[in-house]
Formats: C-alpha cells, sequence, structure tokens
C-alpha cells in the first residue's frame, strides 16, 4: 500500500515528462529543418522560414551571461571556500542562496531598471546581464562545493613548498577541481539558456538578424513566446521546433556536465 | 589559518567578489524601491487591499494578483508535496540501488526543462485536457463555488497543475538530502523494535520534519515567482476567485504582460511595485526554508551538505 504509493507517486511525475518530451518531439520534429537554422522568420501567412536569427541570439546572450557571471562566481566560490568558516563568508552565502531565490521577473525588473531605463534602449547587454546575474550564485555556490572536495593533502603539500595561499589555491587547489568548475558554468548556461522573464524588457525581441550588443536582439526563447500566445498554426508549429531545439541545448548542456562530474568524482577517489 | 601579510591580499581580492554577490542582493532591494515611489506614496497599504487595477485612471490596487500568487502556489504545493515525498522515500528507501541514479536522472530532468517549454505544453496539451475534464464533471459539482464559472480550461486549475509538476523535483530532491541525513541507528532502532518497514520510514520521516517542512517551503518560493508558464495558462484576469475554472492573474504574470505597456510612470512604479512585493515574500520563504533545512543537518550532525542551489541532472 505505502510502498504502491510510493510508485505511484513517481509514475505520476515521470508521466508528465513522457508526455512533454513526446509532443515536443512529435509537434516539433514536423517544422525542424535546415530551414529552419538558415532562415529567418516569415510573416503571417507565409509557411516556412526559421529562427537563424533567435538561434544566434540565444548563443550571444548565454555568452554575455558567462562572461559577467564566470570571474565574480569562481572567485567569490573559491573565497567562500577557502574561508569557510568565517562570518563574511556565511554572509556571501546567504547573499548567492537569497540570489538564486529571486524570481527571474524580478531580475528582469531590477535591470531594467540599471540598464535600460537610463539608456532609453532595449539592449542585448542588459539581456546578458539579467542571465549572467541568475548564472553568478549557481557557479558560485558549485565551485564552493567542489573545491572542498578536492584533497587537503594538495594543499597542504603547495603550503608546504613554501606557496602563499594564492598560489596553492589558483595553481593546485582550483585545476584540480576545475572539471567541477566547469561543469558548474555549464550547468548554470543549461539554465539560464531557457530563461524567458528576465529577457521580455531587457533583451526584448528583435525580427531582424542581429548581432549588435547595444541593440535588442531576438532569443529562442522570448520568440516561442511571441509565437505561442498568437492564433496562427504556422507560428504554434515554429514554437514546437523552437522549444525543441531549446530543450536539445539544454539537455546537451546537462549531459555534459554529468560526464564532467563522473570524472571528477573518479579523480577524487583515485 | 594565517599564513602571514601576502595571504591577507589574496584574501581581501576574492572576498571583494564575494561582495559583488551581497552588493547585488541590497542592489535589487533598493533599485525595486527607488522605481516604485511614486506608487508607494500615492496608494500606500491601499495598495495590497484594493481590486483596482485601471491604468487609464491611474488606480492600482493589487490584491488580484496577490490572490492568484498565493492561491496557485498553495494549489500547486497541496498537489506536489504528497508526490514529492512520496518520489523521495521510493528513490532514497525503496527502490534497488542500481535504479536511483537512473530515477534522480529523470526526476531532475523536470527541473531542467525551460519553463517557456512547460507554458507551451501547457497551452496546447494540457489546458484542453483540462477542459475536457471540466466540462465532463456532473452538474451537481459544477454547482459549489470551487469549480464555479465555464469550463474553458484556462484558469487557474491549469495554472496549479503545471507549477505542481515544475515544483514536484525541487522538493524532491531537497527531501531526499533530508532523508539521506537521518542517522541510521534511527532506523536500526526502530527495527529493533520490531517496526514494519512502512512504521521504520515513517519514524525517519517524523525525524526529519523540519528538513522536509523546509524543502515544502523551498518549493513555495520556487512557486511563487514562476512566470512564464503561469501566465501561458492562468487567463491574465485580474479577479480574486476561489473557484478553479475561474481566469485568474500573478504577480509575476501581470510584470511579464503589463510591463512593456506602462505608458506612464505610476503605472510603471505600480507594477515595480508588485516585483518589490514579490522579491520580499520570496526572500522571506526561501530564508526560512533554508533556515529550517539547515537546523536539521545541524541537529543530525555533520553528514549533510547544505542543499544544493537547485536540483541538477548532474547530481
Amino acid at each position: 500500500m505505502f510502498v504502491g504509493f510510493c510508485f505511484a507517486s513517481v509514475l505520476l511525475a515521470l508521466l508528465p515528462l513522457a508526455l512533454i518530451l513526446f509532443f515536443l518531439v512529435s509537434q516539433g520534429l514536423q517544422s525542424l529543418n535546415l530551414a529552419f537554422f538558415t532562415q529567418m522568420p516569415k510573416p503571417v501567412g507565409e509557411s516556412g522560414g526559421g529562427m537563424a536569427n533567435a538561434i544566434v541570439g540565444t548563443l550571444i546572450l548565454s555568452g554575455l551571461g558567462a562572461l559577467f557571471a564566470v570571474p565574480v562566481g569562481v572567485v567569490s566560490g573559491v573565497y567562500m571556500s577557502e574561508y569557510a568558516g568565517t562570518r563574511f563568508s556565511s554572509t556571501v552565502r546567504f547573499a548567492a542562496d537569497t540570489l538564486n531565490g529571486v524570481p527571474s521577473i524580478v531580475i528582469g525588473v531590477f535591470v531594467y531598471g540599471i540598464a535600460v531605463l537610463p539608456f532609453k534602449q532595449f539592449t542585448a547587454v542588459a539581456g546578458g546581464l539579467a542571465l549572467g546575474i541568475m548564472m553568478i550564485p549557481i557557479i558560485a555556490r558549485t565551485t564552493e562545493e567542489l573545491l572542498l572536495l578536492v584533497p587537503g593533502t594538495m594543499r597542504e603539500g603547495a603550503l608546504a613548498l613554501g606557496a602563499t595561499r594564492a598560489r596553492a589555491v589558483f595553481s593546485v587547489v582550483v585545476p584540480a577541481a576545475a572539471p567541477g568548475i566547469i561543469t558548474g558554468v555549464i550547468l548554470a548556461l543549461a539554465r539560464i539558456a531557457g530563461e524567458t522573464a528576465p529577457l521580455l524588457f531587457t533583451s526584448f525581441n528583435n525580427r531582424f538578424f542581429s548581432t549588435a550588443l547595444d541593440q535588442p536582439i531576438s532569443t529562442l526563447t522570448v520568440q516561442v513566446y511571441t509565437y505561442a500566445i498568437t492564433p496562427y498554426e504556422d507560428w504554434h508549429r515554429q514554437a514546437w521546433a523552437g522549444a525543441l531545439v531549446l530543450v536539445t541545448i539544454v539537455l546537451i548542456c546537462s549531459l555534459l556536465a554529468r560526464f564532467a562530474t563522473r570524472r571528477l568524482e573518479g579523480m577524487v577517489r583515485s | 589559518m594565517n599564513f602571514g601579510r601576502k595571504d591577507i591580499g589574496f584574501r581581501l581580492g576574492t572576498g571583494l567578489f564575494g561582495l559583488v554577490l551581497i552588493v547585488l542582493v541590497v542592489a535589487i532591494g533598493f533599485e525595486l524601491v527607488r522605481q516604485s515611489t511614486l506608487s508607494i506614496e500615492k496608494f500606500g497599504f491601499n495598495f495590497w487591499r484594493t481590486s483596482v487595477w485601471n491604468p487609464v485612471t491611474g488606480n492600482f490596487g493589487a490584491l488580484p494578483f496577490i490572490w492568484g500568487t498565493l492561491y496557485s502556489s498553495v494549489l500547486a504545493l497541496l498537489i506536489a508535496t504528497p508526490v514529492a515525498l512520496g518520489i523521495a522515500v521510493f528513490i532514497s528507501e525503496l527502490c534497488p540501488a542500481r535504479f536511483q541514479p537512473a530515477l534522480v536522472f529523470l526526476t531532475e530532468l523536470l527541473a531542467a526543462i525551460p519553463s517557456i517549454v512547460y507554458g507551451l505544453w501547457g497551452i496546447f496539451v494540457l489546458v484542453p485536457a483540462v477542459r475536457s475534464v471540466e466540462a465532463a464533471l456532473p452538474d451537481a459539482v459544477r454547482e459549489l463555488p470551487i469549480f464555479a464559472g465555464p469550463a474553458i480550461g484556462i484558469g487557474m486549475l491549469s495554472a496549479a497543475l503545471i507549477l505542481a509538476i515544475m515544483v514536484v523535483p525541487f522538493t524532491s530532491s531537497v527531501a531526499r538530502e533530508v532523508l539521506k541525513s537521518v542517522p541510521i541507528a534511527q532506523r536500526e532502532g526502530a527495527y529493533a523494535l520490531g517496526a514494519t518497514r512502512f512504521e521504520a520510514i515513517s519514524a525517519a520521516l517524523f525525524y526529519a520534519r523540519t528538513g522536509i517542512v523546509g524543502a515544502i517551503m523551498l518549493g513555495f518560493g520556487r512557486a511563487l515567482g514562476e512566470t512564464m508558464a503561469v501566465t501561458m495558462v492562468i487567463g491574465n484576469n485580474p479577479q480574486v476567485s476561489v473557484s478553479l475554472f475561474a481566469p485568474q492573474h500573478t504577480m509575476a504574470a501581470v510584470i511579464a504582460n503589463q510591463f512593456r505597456e506602462a505608458s506612464d510612470e505610476l503605472y510603471l512604479h505600480a507594477l515595480i511595485e508588485i516585483g518589490l512585493v514579490l522579491f520580499i515574500i520570496t526572500l522571506i520563504v526561501n530564508s526560512l526554508s533554508r533556515l529550517l533545512i539547515w537546523s536539521m543537518s545541524r541537529a543530525s550532525g555533520p553528514a549533510v551538505e547544505t542543499p544544493a542551489p537547485l536540483p541538477t541532472v548532474a547530481a
């Protein structure tokens, strides 16, 4: 009875997962062709077309986000693991967890206030900043946790050879944990690549192909949203294809991260 | 540990990056207040008590949005919590060890799917399904206020269902960690006293209750801030109604929908004030949940690490 309930719970959670993946693949594959990756969106009524601009936009914004987030995330993670017991490091950890819990739409409002309103212009940079802010706590916490996994003997060895603490950390401890840190970055990317809410009023959307950082830019997520809420069949098909591409990107990132974690675990154990 | 003066530079240098995180949190709060002063000054506390939302006359009351956010999140929790706990117990206590990684991977895959994809699936698959279920309900049941209104599929029920699906992986992953932290001696003691497996597991759940409540609250925090999937299925109609069939609205959804249309400054400030309150509520809920999980792990010794910031497919 009890075991049955628990087993049923698992099935109940896996059912929507299976349904979502099924519809994604069956609906998405219908309009997924080469044109989807190479062409621009077509106006209503013309079938075909693609999301070349949105795919490029998503890649650019994710890259920008990583650019903002990796230095801050990794180094603050180093701080938290090196000075784990201190009050300031607890405060940083608390800030990271808080930041991680802030709804993404609120991050969007914040970035609108600091990076869109003053310049009276939706920009790719603002979108990247919003994504970056969301990535920072994920990278910081993963870095912290993985650095703590590195055997203390490695650090002690470096210190015993007369290295300064900075030297010991950046030449020995961080490289040892590097695969894990990269995993954290990839996981953060997997999460923010699927974000829509913080982009609605930061990077906005763009019907044209644009790689300019000071202009609005299209992304897969915002494009899927725009298409999904219209009444047009053609656009719905495009939205499914866009969603399929998006989930594929996210899954590839997740699997890469999984692979990297395995390697790290193997290394720490050996 | 102190290794001399050179290390001060290292400490300050890396600490500076840590400071960035603190500054960000403070800046978000500060900026949200600064950008909503017009609305705060004009409406004061009435903003939270009134239901008029009229951009034309410049009257703003956020009650329907707060109601919608809380109602949808609570409903989602009611659905998600038993399922999430069932999953946590099944994975950590019942299932053969060799299936564990696969099950963990699959449930956490749910957390990896972007919100917009949930929304798309919600619009085209879930909402029609909900609509036919709603329409199939007998008239006697439809008389109840909780099922009042036409069966259109779009509305509170669809929103609660999609939120529940999205929250399950978060709650179950933290609950699993918490269960793992229950000392083996607890279970051995229960078995030694002749407990059945069910009794032993309930004893473990009871032992871990603080952490479990923390896990549920963490899911609550997620549900409160969820935007895209909800806005696509809830109907975006500001009204305070207990009906599961009624199209309603949430705080996050109204920001997503109306932010770009906010033509005058008061309108924008009113929307940002909603963001401010969302920020404060999630801050409180998340801090409380962390406190509970943390006190749990402290009570049971150093076995648990603090829960990861989000369930990860790689975990």
